[in-house]
């Protein structure tokens, strides 16, 4: 028997409220985890220091909506850039690696998001110094797809699986075409874990996906690049109303798809040379220009960070702050009003010899033990929410909560709840200290 | 151990503000492994003589001195060891803590003591007070005269040198009234602890060799 035994035997005496204080700690903590899983997944999502590209170009507008478009998927693309001004840029004498993709339709089933790219977007790593690895094979053909590790396990597809896209997101808009996935990304914790990429060459290939030829004139002649006679006198063959024939397309119809008509939604550059000093020149060579926008997703998505996350984070922990303080004023009270009844027994305990200090440090340790047990349950519980809520967060967000992410925050809880219980039974704890023997006995 | 009163006074302040004088008594003594009981009327003062002896009330003047040692003069710290270490209590009300087994009761005087705690003699001593069945009881789950033989086991716990026992006898009928009595004499003679008892019954008081009536010797 110890002063820690003696404790817990009173807290087990006053079972009901002593579990009734534990467990409006353990709410208070519960929260806090919760939102501080939610925001370290947030946090490590959006503070990705590092890409396998050092620039995304994508059309002039918010440097945001391109970070969360192109990278994370979150938001829909702006108007599209030509093919030609990929080409033109897979030129430049500084980048070494120029990738393409198309954004904005989704899986059929599922909902995820569809890019289309090509299979060198794949040999750039998808985190500093972590490449891509893939259970079969990476786009080859053009109706080839892989697909992130969460989109295999949520849609239970694997190689040899085939879908189709809906259009932009339009519910019933469903593309006829279909892709087979050929390879399944292992998982990288990023949002490439829920996207589908199919080839660019087939997502041109779909037949809506070609442009109007004359928007497509016209966007060239904005873009400063010559349109050749043979599109103009094609546009003008499409102005003529269509044969009633001309429905039901066919692979074999888009394969004569020019250069001039496809486009792309962005395009990850990779610089030459290991400094970012040529990134930083190429993107404003980019920027001066009034076709398109470079940005280093870096510090836009820091910038984010700091203006959004980093609030709603701290309006978070003070709320969560609150409740605890809220839990904390209860334990005081609940403890604090067992002290009268236990006035007796801490004149007992004096009188069998127990020193001041020890009837203190029993009523300290009490309180401590509440809410370092309030903890323990608060931790568990917060996980087990965070297991609860992690699905439906996915579903609407598309972000990932691994449900066990442990944050080392949680690891200054305890001494900060060791601190707090402390507080909490000091002044229960001086009463017991001041107790009067002789007085207490005769109670 | 023997002990010694010395000129000792305590008084309680009325609610109103006046006193009343409780204990005066110019000296006292028992010698060690002597057995007195104690006799009085009520409201004498008895009590409050033993709280006083025991540290637990400080008395307003004079001296407590135990083995040569003055008790009133330690400060309380060393007061409260020496009372854990040296001297056993048998309350009047018992005051066992409700939320302890008989056996945990029993446990946490040694605890208090800081000597560390030894189940088997706590298990021997409430065996020897007749309570082997009743070690995980706890003491609303007890008969009184059960908490009184907890109450005896517990202050013999420490192996104390002196024992203080108020009325440890008086709510128990009278076949364990005289275990109870035997065990606590038996227990004192073996060890040579001085055992100061107090008590209203006449048979009790009639079998110990030195009986003390309080106001023989206390002059409020
Ligand atoms: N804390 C106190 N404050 C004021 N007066 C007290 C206090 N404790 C005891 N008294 C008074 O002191 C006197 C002695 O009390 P005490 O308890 O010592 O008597 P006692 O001899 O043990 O009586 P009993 O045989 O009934 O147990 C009583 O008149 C009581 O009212
Ligand atoms: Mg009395």
């Amino acid at each position: 028997m110890n002063l820690v035994t003696i404790a817990l035997k009173s807290i087990k005496q006053r079972f009901l409220s002593s579990s009734l204080t534990a467990l409006s700690v353990s709410l208070g903590v519960m929260l806090m985890v919760a939102v501080l899983v939610i925001n370290g997944v947030v946090t490590d999502l959006f503070s990705q220091q590092s890409f396998g590209f050092n620039l995304v170009v994508g059309p002039k507008g918010s440097d945001l909506s391109l970070a969360l478009s192109a990278i994370y998927r979150l938001e829909r693309s702006g108007e599209p850039l030509p093919y030609l001004y990929y080409k033109e840029l897979q030129q430049h004498p500084a980048v070494e690696k120029a990738v393409p993709i198309t954004i904005g339709d989704l899986t059929e089933q599922g909902g995820f998001p569809i890019v289309g790219t090509n299979a060198e977007f794949f040999e750039m790593d998808y985190s500093y110094k972590k490449p891509f690895r893939v259970r079969g094979s990476f786009l080859k053909t053009p109706w080839d797809a892989v697909i992130g590790s969460r989109v295999a396990a949520t849609n239970g597809w694997d190689i040899g699986s085939e879908f189709k896209l809906t259009h932009g997101g339009v519910k019933d808009h469903v593309h006829e075409e279909k892709f087979r996935v050929v390879g399944v990304l292992a998982p990288t914790g990023t949002p490439n874990d829920r996207t589908a990429f199919v080839s660019i060459a087939g997502f041109w290939g779909i037949s809506e996906h070609e442009k109007p030829l004359q928007e497509a004139i016209n966007r060239l002649e904005k873009f400063r690049y010559t349109v050749p006679q043979s599109l103009r006198d094609q546009a003008e063959k499409e102005k003529q109303p269509k044969k009633p024939d001309a429905h039901g397309h066919n692979h074999a119809d888009h394969a004569e798809l020019l250069d001039e008509q496809k486009e792309v939604t962005a395009v990850f550059l990779r610089t030459k040379g290991e400094t970012g000093f040529a990134a930083i020149r190429l993107a404003g060579e980019i920027n001066e220009d009034v076709r398109a926008m470079a940005i280093n997703p870096v510090p836009v998505m820091n910038r984010l960070m700091s203006l959004i996350v980093d609030n709603i984070k701290l309006m978070l922990l003070v709320l969560t702050s609150l409740i605890i303080a809220v839990s904390a004023v209860s334990i005081f009270v609940s403890i604090y009003n067992s002290m009268a009844d236990r006035r007796r027994e801490i004149g007992i305990m004096r009188a069998l010899g127990a020193r001041r200090e020890t009837v203190f440090t029993i009523i300290l340790a009490e309180s401590a033990l509440l809410c370092l047990g309030g903890g323990a349950i608060g931790l568990l519980l917060g996980h087990g929410m965070v297991a609860v809520a992690s699905p439906i967060i996915e579903s609407r967000s598309g972000i990932l909560i691994n449900p066990l992410a442990f944050e080392p925050t949680e690891l200054i809880l305890f001494p900060v709840l060791l601190v707090v219980g402390s507080l909490i039974g000091f002044l229960p704890g001086l009463a017991a200290y001041r107790t009067d023997v002789a007085a207490a006995l005769s109670e | 151990m023997s002990l010694v009163l010395d000129n000792l006074k305590k008084s309680y302040r009325e609610p109103g503000g006046g006193k009343i004088p409780v204990l005066n008594v110019a000296r006292f003594e028992l010698k060690t492994a002597e057995q007195v009981a104690l006799i009085g009327s009520s409201g004498g003062g008895k009590t409050t003589l033993l709280n006083v002896i025991a540290g637990i009330t400080t008395p307003d003047s004079g001296r407590v001195v135990i083995d040569n040692i003055d008790v009133t003069g330690l400060n309380e710290p060393s007061r409260d060891r020496f009372r854990a270490m040296k001297i056993g209590f048998v309350f009047q009300t018992f005051n066992l803590l409700p939320a302890f087994t008989a056996l945990e009761n029993v446990l946490l005087g040694m605890c208090f003591a800081g000597k560390g705690t030894d189940s088997h003699r706590a298990t021997d001593l409430l065996t020897r007070v007749g309570l082997g069945h009743r070690l995980q009881h706890r003491p609303p789950q007890l008969s009184v005269g059960e908490q009184q033989r907890v109450a005896v086991a517990r202050a013999l716990a420490n192996h104390p040198s002196l024992l203080l026992a108020d009325e440890p006898t008086a709510s128990v009928d009278v076949a364990n009234q005289n275990t109870i009595l035997d065990l606590i004499r038996d227990a004192c003679k073996e060890n040579n602890v001085s055992l100061l008892l107090v008590t209203h019954a006449p048979d009790v008081a009639a079998r110990f060799g030195r009986i003390e009536k309080l106001s023989d010797f206390n002059r409020p």
